[in-house]
């Protein structure tokens, strides 16, 4: 496991240097460099098993006892947020939202942050209550009472249904706008990634394969040319579709 | 028509085909053809558990009546209402009552308190888990029952054995269930509980304790039953007083009365101790049921 030294500068949030990690002497992240700068809203797109979660899992620290190398320096503020919502089932919503906060003045902050997600007024129902979308809005709300430096997300929207996952997208751009974190988002959904992001990063074989920058103004539309030919570029770059599985196949 | 009804089913349920002729065309036995046969037990009746035993009390008022049943073998109800009356403005069940409940009480609180500081030291702990688990295992295995004559040459017939004896029944569920719920925590609550560096004490506290409680108080409802049990054993092996020695000492008179209205008693005694545990159980899982419900 590499050490988490905290030697950033201003001009980078995340800072991988040959990261490595393996599983069973499988290298799932072969020797990965990766930057993020503050602010920043970066989607990691991958093939499942591509390391797209090692690599979050990594940043997060969750990864004790797994095998690897490589330096990581990230921020001290850090939130996860999980593909499932994580509540405490047996904790009412406004308890799990400032679960492991301290000082005083940590239920009014939580209490701003779940207005925030627009649950103002469920502070005090029980999380089995909620919708699977509410749920993840809580979990937002959790994660950014804590004004986090850098916000890592593991497909946050992955067990949501299409029309909560639209509106989830939006709730997360206008928290991005506001806030201000860092934001490294692990997703499958080539959509999702082309919604959401500022930069996309495909990874394959433990190294990031692509990158795309994408300048298209916010509320970006599907229907959209520009969006059309990135998320095209995109696929392709997964190996479906484009140019580059007709090489494949050859 | 009405002759054609039972046929016209048969037909339907068989091939499930309408004739063309009949589309669109009313027919009053449709809704009875198109009903399924039910294989599950159907609704439930209101109230349906008390039908059983208020049929057998029934049977027994009849039998009483009719001189079917004979006194000696088996009072009347009235009977026995007759005695209990007997007994309890003469002060003798109060008192009894009171003894027994006491035991009860204390052998609870010990063997709860035994349980769950064990439940604890093993569920927290990999050590912890390797020194007590092993032993109480064992000690499940043995049957209060068994152990009493131990207990009666280690501790004497005081009122100490007694409550030794129930504790250590308390103990066992005590201790099996919310070790379990503690383990089944699911350790991605762990994993959360890392990434907001939460504290070992709000750790415990926050995720572990509530987590448990499920395990706990189901523990709770084996445990009350246990200390009824380990109560009417200890009190019929050796004692002075209490609703198992009044039976005991009604069993050399022949006073089959006496017997029942103290079996009446342990019953009453466990149901409503039971029911405690259960509204407790609802009250404090209410987060619970709201997934359940």
């Amino acid at each position: 496991m590499a050490t988490h030294t905290r030697g950033l500068t201003e001009t980078t949030s995340v800072r991988t240097r040959g990261l490595t990690r393996s599983f069973e002497g499988r290298a799932v992240l072969d020797g990965l460099d990766l930057e993020v700068e503050p602010g920043e809203f970066v989607v990691l797109l991958g093939r499942s098993g591509s390391g797209k979660s090692t690599l979050l899992r990594a940043l997060a620290g969750l990864d004790d006892g797994v095998a690897g190398s490589g330096e990581i320096d990230v921020p001290e503020q850090i939130s996860v947020v999980f593909q499932d919502s994580r509540l405490l089932p047996w904790q009412r919503v406004l308890t799990n939202v400032v679960l492991g906060l301290r000082g005083g003045g940590a239920r009014t902050k939580g209490r701003e942050a779940l207005a925030e997600v627009g649950l103002a007024g469920r502070e005090r129902a029980w999380p089995g209550r909620l919708s699977g979308g509410e749920q993840q809005r809580v979990a937002l709300a959790r994660s950014l009472v804590r004004e986090p430096q850098l916000l890592l997300a593991d497909e946050p929207f992955g067990a949501l249904d299409a029309l909560t996952r639209i509106r989830m997208h939006g709730l997360l751009r206008a928290l991005h706008e506001r806030h201000r974190p860092a934001i490294v988002l692990v997703t499958h959904d080539v959509d999702e990634a082309v919604v959401l992001a500022d930069r996309v990063l495909v990874l394959d074989a433990g190294r990031i394969g692509t990158e795309l920058r994408i300048d298209i103004e916010a509320p970006r539309d599907p229907s959209d040319p520009r969006f059309a030919a990135i998320r095209t570029e995109l696929l392709a770059a997964l190996g479906v579709g484009g140019p580059r599985s007709d090489e494949e196949a050859a | 028509m009405t002759a054609l009804k039972p046929a016209e089913t048969e037909h339907r349920g068989a091939g499930a085909e309408a004739e063309p002729g009949d589309v669109g065309r009313p027919r009053p036995a449709e809704g009875r053809a198109r009903a399924r046969r039910r294989l599950g037990p159907g609704t439930p009746i209101p109230a349906g558990f008390l039908i059983g035993p208020l049929l057998l009390l029934g049977i027994w008022f009849l039998g009483s009546a009719q001189g079917w049943i004979d006194p000696r073998f088996l009072p009347a109800p009235w009977t026995i209402a007759q005695t209990a009356a007997e007994l309890i403005s003469s002060g003798r069940l109060g008192a009894d009552l009171l003894v027994s409940a006491q035991r009860f009480a204390i052998g609870l609180v010990f063997g709860v308190a035994a349980g769950v500081a064990l439940a604890l030291v093993s569920g927290l702990s990999r050590i912890g888990e390797a020194i007590v688990d092993g032993p109480v295992q064992i000690k499940r295995s043995i049957p209060n029952l068994a152990l009493l004559p131990l207990l009666l040459l280690w501790f004497g017939i005081d009122e100490r054995m007694k409550i030794i004896t129930i504790a250590l029944g308390v103990l066992i569920p005590i201790y099996i269930h919310t070790h379990n719920g503690l383990r089944s925590i699911d350790s991605r609550y762990a994993e959360l509980s890392e990434t907001v560096r939460l504290g070992h004490g709000a750790f415990i506290g926050r995720v572990i304790l509530p987590g448990a409680l499920p395990g706990f108080l189901l523990g709770m409802r084996f445990a009350v039953t246990s200390a009824w049990l380990s109560l009417v054993v200890v009190e019929q092996v050796n004692a002075t007083n209490g609703i198992g020695y009044m039976m005991q000492l009604a069993g050399s008179y022949g006073q089959t009365d006496v017997i029942i209205v103290g079996l009446v008693l342990y019953g009453l005694l466990g149901l409503i101790s039971d029911g405690i545990v259960r509204i407790v159980q609802r009250r404090a899982l209410s987060w619970r049921r709201t997934l359940e419900d």
